[in-house]
């Protein structure tokens, strides 16, 4: 049998379920859970919620560490919401937990409603986002970013790693008003320490630069941009990485000054369906600032998708290094 | 003068500003307003702890409008209790009135919620009773809420959740008037037996005619004093239109248009049937 032909190991769904980091890659385990219990010794307004998955967001870390401060809610994600929208009407900052599809699509009109028309101070700290999970659509928040920056007074958040996560916990806790934050929990790579990197609220931060793309990107997508801009380099191609943690409010402002800068493809890549994200978003913000440079998009399609292994559903949807690395080569040529 | 008289003044009052508001828009839930009255006079003029110069007051007693349409009943309770102006009457569900015809927190002085997306009110309940027990805060929450919203699962997620964490600090208060927006609520989506579902559900139960003011009060006061660790809820049974026998007889009674000259006759009506019951 040739090479060519030899079948490649059958990947399975639960292998990857636990961490969405590769192999070989560095990573911190539970930076939310810790960072969190590390805030919470100077804040006792902060309290952790959770609609029965305080082990699978991290949130078991706070549970053990401040028992008297911890609420589960049971598996019930419109009174986890409201509850936290009612303890923050009585002056505590909820970190509220649970997975992005619960806390976005079911729980909807209760963030809507509860949380944001009164501007409440509540921290809505949601897993797996995106195509973080092979469990099909039940599971894959796809849409979360769109619901979410669809309501008024919302600030969103889509860090990229361990570190960035260790940074915004106290950042948006010090923020005075609802935001949802992706939540990337377990063994979280660890990329942006070699950037000398700081999140701040609402800024956009270019990682590194380059003469012929720029890759707009958040969350783990700015991962993959940067391991793209990488193997760009090695081919003679000069690729610039702008991260953008803060998908609202937008940092309008940094993407036209890298957007407008001659000569560059303009690729947005996100971890979301291609309707209601960041491409959009960033779209939205060049063409009304009367920038129009060349721009294609790397985003998950407007489909249910598969259920499968990660690195294989990574592949067919495109978001993968290689397939990113691929799809940018070809707008090159 | 007794007490109870008080109170009857203060339901004949709350009643009455209800009428004026359901005026100015010329429609409302004035059969909701009319047969709650008695409820918010307990509330608002016997049970609970609040200062009306300081609709924020810290140690305040909490009480959520879940039902958000019920709006006009509970200004009418707020003017009764002095936390708003009585002149504001006027401008209900007016352009920039701090009384729109939904209640919502961010524009009226005590009210302390967003309400109108029903089956919200006990789930936030439960978070400011478990917040007002992390505070040591003894005061209460009350939740109040239509029997409409009994059809909403969140209400039972919200019920499930404060027995079980012992919420002694909540009291629920639910209209039912078997009146929803398609017809009687029985038909809509039958709720009984009601005291049995929410005993199941592990909370303190009572079940009283929501238009008996002695009953009424007992109730509320039954609710305060219980030493049980378990959350309370008093179920009313109430009359739509209570207080003006033609609205009270209209078939149609969820939300009532009135014509230009029935408003005065109601208004007419509740003040001679108050001048005959204090005199008696």
């Amino acid at each position: 049998m040739s090479a060519t032909t030899e079948k490649k190991p059958r990947l399975t769904t639960s292998a990857m379920i636990a961490s969405i980091a590769s192999e070989g890659q560095r990573v911190k385990a539970a930076p939310f859970g810790k960072a969190l219990v590390d805030l919470a010794a100077a804040r006792p307004d902060i309290v952790g919620m959770t609609a029965d998955l305080a082990k699978y967001t991290d949130l078991h870390l706070f549970a053990q560490a401040y028992p008297d401060r911890f609420f589960q809610m049971g598996m019930a994600e419109q009174v986890l919401v409201a509850a936290a929208g009612g303890m923050a009407k009585e002056g505590f900052v909820p970190f509220a937990t649970t997975y992005a599809v619960f806390g976005t699509r079911r729980a909807f009109d209760f963030v809507h409603q509860v949380i944001a028309e009164e501007n409440l101070n509540v921290k809505l700290c949601c897993a797996l986002p995106g195509l973080t999970t092979g469990y099909g659509p039940s599971h894959q928040a796809c849409e979360d970013l769109a619901l979410m920056r669809s309501i008024p007074n919302m600030m969103v958040i889509d860090p990229c790693d361990a570190l960035e996560i260790e940074q915004a916990v106290p950042a948006i806790a010090a923020h005075q008003g609802p935001v949802y934050m992706r939540l990337l929990r377990g063994q979280v790579p660890l990329v942006l320490d070699e950037y000398d990197y700081q999140f701040e609220l609402g800024k956009a931060k270019l990682l590194r630069d380059g003469k012929d793309v720029l890759l707009i990107s958040s969350g783990i997508l700015t991962m993959r941009a940067l391991e793209v801009a990488k193997s760009l380099d090695e081919i003679g191609v000069g690729a610039a990485v702008l991260h953008v943690p803060t998908l609202k409010p937008l940092d309008t402002q940094t993407i036209v000054r890298e957007a407008r800068r001659e000569g560059r493809l303009v690729v947005v890549a996100e971890n979301h369906s291609e309707i209601g994200g960041l491409g959009e978003a960033v779209a939205t913000a060049l063409l009304s600032e009367g920038v129009a440079p060349r721009f294609r998009r790397i985003a998950l399609p407007d489909a249910f998708l598969d259920a499968g292994a990660l690195p294989t559903l990574h592949d067919r949807y495109g978001i993968s290094s290689a397939a990113i690395t691929s799809s940018v080569k070809g707008w090159l040529d | 003068m007794s007490d109870s008289s008080t109170l009857s003044e203060r339901a004949y009052r709350i009643r009455r500003y209800a009428l004026r508001m359901g005026e100015v828009q010329g429609q409302g839930y004035i059969g909701q307003a009319l047969g709650w009255a008695d409820v918010l006079a307990v509330a608002y003029g016997h049970a609970m702890h609040y200062r009306p110069e300081d609709p924020q007051w810290e140690s305040r007693d909490r009480f959520l409008l879940s039902h958000g349409h019920y709006a006009i009943a509970f200004y009418a309770a707020l003017i009764e209790a002095g936390i708003i102006a009585e002149e504001e009457l006027d401008t209900y569900g007016s352009d920039d009135s701090r009384l729109p015809m939904s209640g919502m927190a961010t524009y009226t002085p005590g009210m302390e919620m967003s309400g109108g997306s029903l089956g919200q009110g006990l789930p936030i309940a439960v978070g400011m009773a478990l917040g007002l027990r992390q505070k040591n805060n003894p005061a209460f929450v009350y939740n109040s809420m239509s029997d409409g919203e009994l059809d909403e699962g969140s209400t039972w997620e919200a019920a499930m959740s404060a027995s079980h964490h012992g919420l002694a600090n909540l009291i629920c208060l639910v209209d039912i008037n078997n009146q929803q927006a398609d017809g009687p609520s029985g038909k809509v989506l039958g709720f009984e037996p009601l005291a049995d579902k929410w005993a199941a559900f592990g909370w303190h139960v009572q079940r009283v005619d929501g238009n008996d003011l002695q009953a009424v009060t007992r109730a509320f006061d039954t609710a305060r004093a219980l030493h049980e660790r378990k959350p309370r809820v008093i179920l009313f049974d109430t009359l739509m239109g209570k207080g003006v026998p033609f609205l009270e007889q209209r078939e149609k009674n969820h939300f009532i248009r009135v014509d230009p000259p029935e408003w005065q006759q109601a208004i007419d009506f509740l003040d001679q049937s108050q001048t005959e019951g204090v005199a008696s």
